[in-house]
């Protein structure tokens, strides 16, 4: 390993990082997602045949 | 300038927008984390000074954004502006979440440095309250059912918590704290060298077009929310057979 002192708080600072952001990311995607299936469901099934 | 108080509208210009912010976003935080990694070791620090570039960036995203919810609740309660409560409650997460890394990289900082992870003075302890008041505004959205009550209530609460910006802003001039005083955004210029000043404001750069992409984002799905509630009220009223609170 490298001799960078307190280096594995560096590190756990920047992985923190990352994973709260990545996570913020993907939230917002998968949610815009799932919103776009929902609205087409929906309209398929408002133009799909009547019983 | 167009009306982006129109849904449709912003639909149309977030579409158009949202490509550009997330190059842009990219390269910033490329350029920056570039300059970080390359920049010199603090004197006093050494190289804990990188932990700076994450920690400063999300502590001013922090109060920027509660700024940001803070006019949203004005247009919600004064101007009546369609969009207000949607930008507001996309902030609010996101705020959440900058805080929390301002938090955690705060103390992972602390400890090499303080010798501590955590001390209960006022800017840590402000910052901890506003990290509180996102997860409640966040919260009260979530408990109340009828949309234009939630938006009224957390504007109020949201103008009430602003109270803490000044604060948080403060804190380190009005009571003797541990955490340093201001050293960039100060009366006679910042105290950084420049060979570490400008990482750290690309950086900071960096995460604001992340936030405003982000933000962007998050109120198109609020835009969209609405425009699935609204057609799914309208087939329950046609008698159609839609199940759509489950995904």
């Amino acid at each position: 390993m490298t001799g960078i002192p307190h280096l594995g708080f560096i590190v756990a600072a920047y992985a923190v990082a990352v994973v709260v952001i990545l996570g913020m990311i993907a939230a917002v995607w998968w949610d815009y997602r799932d919103l776009l299936a929902r609205l087409a469901r929906l309209e398929s099934e408002r133009r799909g045949p009547r019983r | 300038m167009p009306n982006l108080a129109n849904p449709t509208l912003f639909l149309a210009v977030a579409r158009r927008l949202l490509p550009w912010l997330w190059a842009l976003t990219v390269a910033l935080f490329a350029i920056g984390l570039a300059m970080s990694f390359n920049a010199p070791p603090d004197y006093q620090q050494g190289e804990t000074v990188k932990i700076m570039y994450l920690h400063v960036p999300a502590a001013w995203l922090s109060t920027f954004i509660y700024g940001v919810m803070t006019l949203a609740a004005l247009g919600t309660l004064v101007w009546r502006h369609p969009l207000a409560d949607a930008a507001q409650k996309a902030a609010a997460p996101l705020g959440a979440g900058f805080t929390f890394i301002c938090l955690v990289t705060g103390s992972l900082w602390g400890k090499p440095m303080w010798g501590t992870y955590w001390v209960w003075d006022a800017r840590l302890t402000s910052v901890l309250v506003l990290f509180i008041i996102y997860l409640g505004l966040i919260a009260l959205w979530r408990s109340i059912e009828e949309p234009a009550r939630a938006a009224r209530a957390v504007a109020i609460l949201t103008l009430v918590g602003a109270v803490d910006l000044p604060i948080i802003k403060f804190s380190v001039d009005w009571w003797n704290t541990l955490h340093q005083p201001a050293s960039v955004f100060r009366i006679g210029g910042p105290t950084i060298a420049p060979s570490l000043l400008w990482p750290l404001l690309v950086m900071a750069l960096a995460f604001t077009v992340l936030f405003l992409t982000l933000h962007v984002m998050a109120i198109r799905n609020e835009i969209l929310r609405r425009r699935l509630a609204r057609l799914t009220m309208i087939a329950a009223a046609q008698g159609d057979v839609v199940a759509l609170s489950t995904p």
